[in-house]
């Protein structure tokens, strides 16, 4: 690759040209102020990124359709239209972003604050503003973008950058590790269990352009952290690229519980625009560690994730509760990956998947017991549920297990909501929708009960709403 | 209060589904009818037409209730009308509280007569005291809708939601089935303790355990899809004692 | 994209084609086709993106050249009742070393079937077997229909009258005997005609004697009628070497049902593809089977139902016990499509693993387009259960006895399932041989 120093003038602009080259990377590394090693860590990405294109190796399994992504007709990226490095306090954040935050029942202001929450807010692909961080500080717990934590906590994301998703995991995972321009970090110092909710809340809004945030959670022995991810997109007529990576560390005792409610831009009714949503999530629960994953996913025109758990530990437990949704022309292909290596690992699966209008839901997910893994558990649940005659629910369950110890079940069902049910909730004066939605988020309770009660609210709400116009 | 014509009805889907055919029936305010049958005569079809269930479709005569046809009105607006069904085999919901049913309910019912909608504590007021009235479990309560009840405990959960739901017309479709001495009782407490002159109840089953309980003002025989006999609390007597052989052969199918 | 197989070994294959001497002009068509579309595919070696073969390896195939077997050994029907299920009454049909043997062979016809050597009746009779033969098994995108449609030397077709019930099962017997050379390959072929509301019981078993390595590629295609109810049972006895690849295929219209029970052990590969069509209204598929692995052994089941109409029924239920460092896999799938209302469909793949070298692969999936359905799986995987085994031993029962009667009690529920009565006593005597010796760390 040509290096052309004649690019550098362009550091000063706020997007980066459209088109991705080393030039590119090299322009979001200098626009971040990053160290040399960060630099190579990303050009290494890159390059491999490269033999990958090359390769035709974006995957191809998952049950999904899109037209080929045209990764040059893209701004990696794009930070808001402010002077300086983007707000100096809670006043300069954008009115709008404060409004979308409070309709997704984000308490960033002030007087949300009894609420309990610490938030780093990301927009497009900066991380705007950041709450609660003095308090947090006391604690020795560290919460900030990925950015600052570059900057000030050097050698924490040295050590753990890459070291759950290495930047050759998969197509989408390393062209984030090249072009990544912020995201959260945490960290929470041994025997601290944070007492609040750190929160982390993601918008894209610059047309044509992607995000690539890249989160960086550590609990370092027995400590404790919840961490909630909420995300948004306005309404765009084309598709946006979303490809973020999640690392989450849970060192010997720790335990970490990571809620999605995830409400990107679905496209219209219509099946035009939204976000194509390919994350890569994954966490590591070293000894008697614990990992929880909870999503509920109703936005993206495409939905492409497998959160999952490595329990490489000792007695360490894993955790999957997930409520997908996909309505009008969404398609989801989702679910997680539980790898037990540690002797008495355990892990539970409760997947359950909506599908309406002409959405189509995938259950994809893997169970591997590894031979070392002496008296490993699982326990799988996954139900699909369709409404209407138009759509499609899929379970698609990989189960390899090579410890003969092991204890495995696996079960699942898919049905229409039952004219038992729905006609004995209309017999006592319920509407036809309000029964669905009744009937709905009751089977979605198991997932639902696992988020805290803000979030539970949230995503009650946003499946009525995913869903109005397909029942009745 | 209710005036049923003629009525024919059938199962949608399955060819010769016919199961009502031509039934009669006139209840005034207040009235508590029986209406007895053997299995299969479709009584507990007769129940679910008359609740608006899309699995039947009504294919001759009609159904007014208090003057006006409900033949097109779905089974909420019938609910918010004053029909109520006491289901022989509640569904089971998971997920969703008793509470949360029944407020969803009444909310409904309210909005529907432009009544003021009860606060989540008068709500929860009404609530416990019909829980306590009805003499159910405060425990099953905190579970998902009939999800481990038991039969005994799924038919007061059906009486407790008529007494929160107060309608006019109760239907009872078999709810002494399955019942011992004791939900028995329960159950024909709280319709009598229901009774009043605008209240009418029709109370479908198959034995006359029930009815001697509750004193029914007319008693009804249904056979192969038509009412065929009416009576006093007396019919009843002679249908426990004779069984339901006569009726059988007295009236074979008007199809047949 | 397409994976050419290296000549070396397609090279054998291709001799083999060359030796072909049909009479038929359409047979000759129909096998040129099937070689062209082999030939084009190749096998199924590629590991990436390979979904259909993802815990399956075959790359052996790429070089090691296996030559189709052109004569039998000699082989008395004394010595075939001491290694293979056998009845005097039924109608058999036996094929030796890959050829069909009359001397062997006994009842083939009876009032209202017939059964004969397809080949042979393909060339006298081309109004029978043309328009049936590769119509339910397709050559499309299948290597292995491919190959044996290309390759197949005799065959048998059962032909089952409408409204017929012959009283006494059809027993499709192929045996590889111990002498003759290793590295030979057959290509067993059974059309099954079932006509109008016939109920037909046909046994498709397999026994291999040989010492060496042999590769056996069957097909089984059942075109059936409206109506019609096949009742089929699958006996896979192979020898450790062995290569068995083998593909079940079925039409299914209006009514029509299709029974499969399985019993599969033996190979160093071997492969189970079931796939039923469910074309009609009220079809229905049962599709349940056994497989015992042990030492390098793998058997792979790769078991699919398509609902294409409205108020089918599938049943998928499989059990497995693994022992050694053998591997076994589970791929079971149903897709309903669009429009095929009150579809009931129901999986399940229940495992016993008894060794720590031994791996079971188990994927049930469910591809589903209608929504008023009913459909459900289930997979488990687990040793056996100490309480239970605790339970039989403080009745003073021996360990090893405990352990050995409550794996058998777990293939039994398959067992059970085949019929007559002299094939399950069969695959009894078999079970009591074969459990016992399984390497199952002391368990046993």
């Amino acid at each position: 690759m040509e290096y052309r120093w004649g690019f550098v003038t362009d550091v000063d602009s706020d997007d980066a040209p459209k088109g991705l080259s080393e030039d590119t990377v090299r322009f979001i590394s200098a626009k971040k102020e990053e160290p040399e090693w960060l630099l190579e860590w990303r050009l290494k990405a890159f390059r491999h990124w490269l033999t990958l294109e090359a390769d035709d190796a974006e995957p191809t399994w998952a049950k999904v359709k899109y037209p080929k992504i045209d990764y040059q007709d893209m701004i990696y990226y794009s930070a808001p239209k402010k002077p300086g490095d983007g707000p100096q306090s809670m006043d300069e954040v954008d009115p709008e972003l404060l409004e979308a935050f409070d309709k997704l029942g984000v308490p960033l202001h002030e007087r949300e604050k009894l609420a309990g929450v610490a938030v780093d807010a990301v927009f497009d692909s900066v991380s705007v503003a950041t709450t609660f961080a003095d308090q947090l500080e006391k604690l020795g717990i560290i919460f900030c973008s990925f950015n600052e934590a570059v900057k000030n906590h050097p050698d924490l994301v040295k050590k753990y950058l890459g070291s759950v998703v290495p930047y050759t995991d998969n197509f989408f995972a390393t062209l984030n590790s090249a072009v990544f321009s912020d995201g959260s970090f945490a960290y929470v110092p041994p025997g601290v269990k944070c007492p609040i909710e750190l929160m982390t809340y993601f918008r894209i809004n610059t047309e044509g352009s992607g995000q690539f945030e890249r989160t960086l959670l550590i609990a370092d022995k027995d400590s404790y952290v919840s961490y909630l991810e909420g995300c948004t997109a306005p309404i765009r007529r084309t598709s946006q690229l979303h490809a973020a990576v999640v690392e989450l560390v849970a060192l010997d005792d720790a335990e970490i519980k990571y809620s999605t409610v995830q409400n990107w831009f679905p496209g219209t009714k219509e099946g035009v625009g939204g976000v194509y949503n390919f994350v890569t999530k994954r966490g590591r629960a070293d000894k008697n560690a614990k990992i929880s994953w909870t999503q509920v996913e109703t936005g993206s025109a495409i939905t492409w994730k497998y959160p999952s758990v490595i329990l490489r530990g000792d007695n360490s437990v894993g955790e999957f509760y997930s409520v997908a949704l996909t309505n009008n022309h969404q398609q989801a292909d989702t679910g997680t990956k539980m790898i037990h290596l540690g002797k008495n690992t355990k892990s539970t699966i409760v997947s359950k998947g909506i599908s309406a209008g002409f959405g189509q839901n995938t259950y994809r997910g893997q169970v591997k017991i590894m031979p070392g893994a002496e008296n490993a558990t699982n326990h799988t649940q996954c139900d699909s549920l369709l409404i209407g005659d138009k759509c499609g629910a899929h379970t698609v369950p990989y189960i390899e297990v090579q410890n003969p110890t092991a204890r495995l079940e696996h079960e699942a069902s898919t049905s229409k909501v039952s004219d038992d049910q729905l006609f004995y909730l209309m017999q006592r004066g319920i509407s036809e929708e309000e029964a669905h939605h009744m009937i709905i988020t009751g089977w979605s309770r198991d997932v639902i009960k696992e988020l805290p009660f803000e979030f539970a609210m949230e995503a009650s709400q946003l499946l009525k709403v995913s869903l109005e116009g397909a029942v009745g | 209060m209710l005036e049923v014509t003629n009525l024919h009805a059938r199962v949608v889907d399955v060819e010769d589904g016919e199961i009502l055919k031509g039934l009669n029936l006139t209840i005034k305010p207040g009235e508590i009818h029986a209406i007895m049958g053997p299995n299969g005569s479709g009584k507990s079809t007769f129940a679910n037409v008359l609740a608006g269930r899309i699995d039947y479709e009504v294919t001759d005569g009609d159904i007014k209730f208090e003057g006006e046809s409900i033949l097109e009105t779905p089974a909420d607006e019938r609910a918010h009308k004053g029909i109520f069904l006491a289901f022989q085999y509640p569904a089971e919901i998971p997920g969703v509280r008793p509470w949360q049913f029944m407020k969803a309910a009444l909310d409904a019912k309210h909005e529907s007569s432009g009544e003021k909608k009860l606060s989540v504590r008068e709500f929860s007021k009404l609530f416990d005291s019909k829980v306590a009235e009805v003499k159910i479990n405060p425990d099953l309560m905190k579970r998902s809708l009939n999800e481990g009840f038991s039969g005994g405990e799924k038919k007061r959960n059906e009486m407790l939601q008529l007494a929160i739901l107060e309608p006019k017309l109760a239907v009872l479709d078999e709810t002494d089935s399955g019942l011992d001495v004791d939900a028995m009782r329960i159950v024909a407490d709280a319709v009598n303790g229901l009774r009043s002159p605008d209240r009418s109840f029709i109370l479908v089953t198959h034995y006359n355990r029930l009815l001697n309980h509750i004193k029914p003002d007319v008693v009804h025989v249904l056979a192969n899809g038509q009412l065929v006999e009416t009576g006093g609390p007396e019919l009843a007597v002679e249908v426990e004692r004779e069984g339901y052989k006569r009726f059988l052969e007295e009236h074979v199918p008007a199809n047949a | 994209m397409t994976t050419i197989a290296p000549a070396t070994t397609i090279a054998s294959y291709a001799r083999d084609f060359s030796k072909n001497e049909d009479g038929a002009e359409w047979l000759t068509a129909l096998r040129n086709k099937a070689w062209a579309e082999f030939e084009s595919l190749g096998f199924p070696t590629k590991r990436r993106g390979n979904e259909l073969w993802k815990y399956t390896d075959l790359r052996v195939l790429d070089t090691k050249a296996f030559s189709r077997a052109e004569a039998a050994s000699a082989l008395s029907s004394d010595d075939l009742r001491k290694i293979a299920p056998w009845n005097d009454d039924w109608h058999t049909a036996v094929t030796v070393d890959g050829q069909f043997s009359s001397e062997l062979s006994r009842n083939l016809s009876g009032d209202d079937i017939a059964i004969s050597n397809l080949i042979e009746t393909a060339e006298r009779d081309k109004a029978a077997v043309e328009p049936a033969l590769g119509s339910v098994a397709d050559i499309a995108g299948n290597a292995f229909v491919a190959l044996n449609t290309a390759l197949f030397k005799s065959g048998v077709l059962v032909k089952v009258d409408r409204d017929a019930e012959p009283a006494q099962p059809i027993h499709i017997l192929h045996i590889v005997t111990a002498a003759g050379a290793d590295n030979r390959a057959f290509y067993p072929r059974i059309l099954l005609l079932a006509g109008e509301n016939s109920k037909t019981s046909i046994i498709e078993s397999y026994v291999n004697v040989s010492e060496g390595s042999q590769f056996t590629v069957p097909v089984f295609e059942a075109s059936l009628s409206d109506g019609a109810a096949v009742r089929h049972f699958r006996v896979q006895l192979e020898n450790e070497q062995a290569i068995h690849l083998a593909t079940t295929r079925t039409e299914q219209p209006d009514s029509a049902v299709f029974n499969s029970t399985t019993f599969a052990t033996g190979p160093a590969i071997g492969r189970n593809d079931v796939h039923t069509n469910l074309s009609g209204e009220h079809s229905e598929t049962n599709l349940h089977g056994l497989y015992i692995t042990d030492g390098s052994s793998h058997q792979d089941n790769e078991i699919s139902t398509t609902h294409q109409k409205p108020h089918g029924t599938s049943h998928q239920f499989y059990k497995g016990i693994l022992a050694g460092k053998s591997r076994a896999v589970f791929s079971g799938k149903v897709l309903v499509q669009a429009g095929a209302m009150k579809t009931l469909a129901l999986q399940k793949d229940l495992n016993l693993l008894l060794s720590h070298g031994a791996e079971i692969d188990t994927k049930p999936s469910l591809e589903i387009y209608a929504d008023d359905v009913k459909c459900a799986h289930g997979a488990t995987a687990g040793h056996v259960d100490p309480t239970m085994l605790f339970y039989l031993m403080s009745r003073g029962v021996r360990r090893e006895d405990a352990a050995i009667m409550l794996v058998s009690g777990f293939a039994s529920e398959i067992i059970e399932e085949f019929e007559p009565e002299s094939l399950r006593e069969f695959l009894y005597s078999r079970l009591e041989r074969i459990i016992p010796e399984l390497d199952s760390e002391g368990i046993l």
